[in-house]
């Protein structure tokens, strides 16, 4: 069968499918894990069962992501063999390290606490069952922390030696890896994105609530726990990717250029092109719209400065891989993927900003300005869906600019697949995922919608004392 | 050999022994959902035996799969890349079982349960078998190239040998799903658990029977390792002895225990054979060897350190969260 498909092109396909729809739940549980704690401990501390209610309420919609991200995240552990074998030889000592720590620290932590947390309500006392809904939440970023250790080394790769004999990859310091600077960018950034993810979700969720005017106290309440999260992990993120922003100018500069649109060097002042037309074949951009000095604001915090351009960056590549690589490599990286995504990730992170301090004034205790002001509960709605835009655009400028290696300067994709899977068991799977991902996804949606549909009724009227059975029908329908 | 490679290759085995321990009976209360249990407050009931538990059992194999590629990338490479499409499959399973526990509570409609439960069923069922079924063939020896890639025919991993394999298995974590539900509830569900257990340890026996023939013909296992083997799968008849008699004598832990460690004794069967190899491959020149698989010593001691230490910890938390649901359930 010849479809003119590669095994690579499939393979990789297959990874991006993947990773980003895993990555839709990765950080909806990671923020949904750490919003409902807020609400727990807020109910600890205050006493006050409507907090009770809203963790066991956001925590239904939680419950539903942590099933998807657990169940997709198996994938991913078995397609770096399945998919990618050639890597898992030449990175297994490295990479292997960090996965299993991963497993024996955070996944069992996080999936044993869930269980006592879900079954728990009605068995333990209020602290020790919120200390549960910590411990996973802690759980979710030690994984995550794990994780983005070993993907920071295939950006960054550091601690390690290439062995003579065998060619791979080689562990030299523990130590090294784990302080990799790309990971201690990388990790905060990402974690306040998912937090970002979590506070957004339910602020957006309840916004929709009180479009219906159903339980205005209730939703009003979780609006202003939510966007306090959220607006302070707004700044996080923004923060935190600034200071990567001028980080990869240094370490990834191919990378920056192409989220700048830039293939001739700045020059110094440098403006920054809001827009710009790209023409990727000839390495060039079109037309642009410029803002004077801002491109220096951005990179080195002052009002001059050269920024390399592509063109520059892709011959000093050339004469440092050339040797071990050959002439024939392009080092060039998707340019128009990586500019837009850039402008989608920071441009959501401005709006985050502005919608959280809008949102938190019109919800003032004393004020019922946001119940009446349904233009801002529609666009608190609609940003349900913005995080995971953002999330997914930060992953495609990363991993799309580190082309065209798998691991920084050491590995090339091509030579990273598997040479014994063959293109009809890739379309194959390929297709599966597909199709189990579209019915996984919406699913999902409609439980969801479903969730809030019922809204909170069935807990705030059931006794104090009531058992909560998470399984249970009463749980759910109002027969 | 060093000793550090040889205590890995034991350690893997320790994760999947768990891993099939735990998530063994899980596949089998799987599969009770659609076959024991008749009523939806028994299918409530039996799905609750492993509510809060079956995803921390689920992370044996995460484990037991990272710990395989922090110790052993080749073997990893070659086994997850050589078994694709049985690995896809086996995705697939626990994928489908994995969102059923939580979809299926939100469902509003009989049909709408029903349809999670099949899925949970079919998706324990499916999972118990393919697992069987690959490490089954693994062990029979597979076309591997000197690079340690495997090129395997359908033939190759569906055969005769793999499928009483995965049958095994199959029926194996089944009874062992059901010694585990008659440990935790109550009532006409616990003794139809009973009812039910008694023929088919009958067919337990058949089956383990013609595992062994097909062992002798298929593996080199009897010639390799004669002693260890036969005392191997004499152990697992004896267990399998004892969790009849304590089904017969209503004893349940112990067939409960002896259905698991047949389960472990099956996976230290499969150990045994393939020691001092990883992969067995058809031409043996290119069997993969434990000496040449393994990572480098510094990753291979650091990785014993850290797990050395955080495994008691783990476990600690891990038996507490079973001890604090130790109750029977009523339906
Ligand atoms: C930044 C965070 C992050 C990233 C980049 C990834 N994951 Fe993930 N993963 C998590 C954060 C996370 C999590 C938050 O811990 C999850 C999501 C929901 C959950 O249950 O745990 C999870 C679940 C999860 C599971 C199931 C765990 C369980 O059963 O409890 C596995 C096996 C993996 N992941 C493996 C991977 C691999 C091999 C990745 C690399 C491609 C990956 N994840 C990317
Ligand atoms: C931390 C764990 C991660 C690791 C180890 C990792 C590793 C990889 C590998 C091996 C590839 C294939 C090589 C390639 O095609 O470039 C890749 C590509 C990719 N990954 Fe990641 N990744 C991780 C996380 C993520 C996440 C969370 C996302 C998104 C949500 C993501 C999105 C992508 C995309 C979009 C590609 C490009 C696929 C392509 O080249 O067409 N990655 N990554
Ligand atoms: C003004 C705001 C922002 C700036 C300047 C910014 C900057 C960056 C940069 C430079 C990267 C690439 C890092 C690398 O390749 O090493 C990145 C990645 C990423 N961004 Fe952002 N970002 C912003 C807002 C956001 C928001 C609002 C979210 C999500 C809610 C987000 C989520 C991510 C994710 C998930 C990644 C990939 C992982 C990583 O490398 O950190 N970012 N961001």
């Amino acid at each position: 069968m010849n479809l003119g498909l590669s095994i690579l092109s499939l393979a990789r396909f297959q990874f991006a499918m993947t990773t980003v729809f895993h990555f839709f739940f990765v950080p909806l549980s990671i923020g949904l894990a750490f919003v409902v704690a807020v609400m727990e401990t807020i109910y600890v501390v205050k006493k006050d069962t409507m907090y009770k209610h809203m963790a066991q309420f956001w925590g239904r919609i939680f419950l539903l992501s942590f099933a998807v991200g657990v169940v997709t995240g198996i994938i991913q552990e078995f397609q770096f063999g399945m998919n990618w074998s050639e890597y898992s030889r030449f990175m297994g000592d490295i990479f292997g390290a960090p996965l299993a720590i991963e497993a024996l620290v955070a996944f069992f932590m996080e999936s044993t606490f869930i269980g006592l947390w879900m079954f728990g309500w009605d068995r333990f006392n209020a602290k020790l069952h919120c200390a549960f809904i910590w411990l996973t939440s802690i759980g979710t970023m030690i994984s995550a922390m794990w994780i983005l250790a070993a993907n920071s080394f295939m950006q960054n790769p550091v601690g390690f030696m290439i062995n003579a004999k065998t060619g791979r990859a080689q562990m030299t310091s523990f130590g090294a890896v784990v302080k990799n600077p790309q990971l201690w960018y990388e990790l905060p950034h990402v974690l306040f994105g998912a937090f970002v993810t979590g506070s957004f979700v339910v602020a957006g969720m309840a916004a929709f609530a009180l479009l219906k005017k159903k339980n205005v106290q209730f939703f009003r309440k979780s609006i202003k726990v939510s966007l306090i999260i959220g607006l302070i992990a707004t700044i996080g993120v923004v923060g935190m990717g600034d200071v990567q922003t001028r980080y990869i100018i240094k370490e990834q500069p191919m990378k920056f250029a192409a989220t700048e649109g830039l293939y001739k060097d700045s020059g110094s002042p440098a403006a920054w092109a809001v827009i710009e037309g790209i023409d990727s074949q000839n390495h060039k951009s079109k037309w642009s719209i410029e803002v004077p000095y801002v491109l220096d604001i951005l990179s080195y915090h002052k009002l001059h400065g050269n920024v390399k351009g592509q063109n520059r960056i892709n011959k000093e590549l050339h004469a440092k891989y050339d040797k071990k690589f050959g002439k024939d490599m392009n080092y060039y990286v998707p340019t128009k993927t990586l500019f837009w995504s850039f402008r989608t990730m920071a441009f959501s992170g401005g709006l985050f900003a502005l919608i959280a301090i809008i949102g938190l004034i019109f919800n003032r205790a004393s004020s019922t300005l946001i119940e009446r002001q349904r233009w801002f509960l529609w666009v608190l709605g609609i940003c349900t869906f913005l995080p995971f835009v953002a999330n997914t655009a930060g992953w495609f400028i990363t991993e799309l600019g580190r082309y065209p290696w798998v691991v920084y300067g050491l590995l090339t994709i091509a030579d990273a697949v598997s040479p014994n899977v063959s293109v009809a068991s890739l379309l194959t799977s390929n297709i599966i995922y597909f199709c189990l991902f579209s019915g996984l996804g919406i699913v999902m949606i409609v439980l969801s919608r479903r969730a809030l549909h019922h809204g909170p009724d069935d807990l705030l009227n059931a006794p104090d004392d009531a058992p909560y059975d998470p399984y249970g029908k009463e749980a759910f329908s109002n027969e | 050999m060093s000793n550090l490679q040889f205590l890995w290759f034991i350690l893997v085995g320790v994760l999947f022994s768990g891993f099939f321990f735990l998530e063994g009976f899980d596949f089998g209360v799987g599969m009770a959902i659609k076959s024991l249990a008749q009523t939806r407050e028994e299918r409530d009931v039996v799905i609750h035996t492993i509510g809060p538990h079956w995803d921390a059992n689920e992370v044996w194999l995460i484990t037991a799969g990272g710990a395989m590629f922090a110790s052993f990338p080749m073997w990893y490479a070659s086994l997850f890349s050589g078994f694709y499409l049985i690995l896809l499959l086996i995705l697939v399973a626990l994928i489908m079982r994995g969102v059923s526990f939580e979809f299926r509570s939100r469902m509003e409609s009989e049909a709408g349960r029903n349809f999670w439960e099949w899925a949970a069923a079919i998706g324990s069922g499916c999972a118990a078998f393919l697992f069987g079924m690959m490490f089954t063939a693994m062990v029979k020896g597979m076309p591997i190239n000197a690079n340690g890639d495997m090129t395997a025919h359908f033939t190759d991993y569906v055969n005769l040998f793999s499928i009483v394999g995965g049958v095994a298995v199959t029926l194996l974590c089944y009874l062992h799903g059901l010694n585990f539900i008659r440990l935790k509830t109550t009532g006409t569900l616990r003794e139809r658990a009973l009812k039910w257990a008694k023929p088919l340890y009958w067919v337990l026996f058949a089956g383990e029977v013609v595992f062994a023939i097909l062992l002798f013909f298929n593996t080199d296992f009897f010639t390799k390792k004669p002693v260890s083997t036969l005392i191997l799968v004499v152990a697992l008849v004896v267990l399998t002895c004892l969790a009849t008699y304590g089904v017969y004598g209503n004893h349940e832990w112990l067939s409960f225990i002896s259905s698991g460690l047949s389960l472990i004794d099956v996976v230290v069967l499969l150990f045994n054979g393939l020691f001092p190899r990883v992969m067995i491959a058809n031409n043996p020149v290119n069997s993969i060897l434990i000496k040449d698989a393994s990572n480098s010593p510094y990753t291979l001691h650091l990785m014993t350190v850290i797990s050395l230490t955080v495994l008691p910890i783990m476990l600690i938390y891990f038996i507490w969260s079973y001890w604090v649901f130790y109750k029977r359930l009523a339906s």
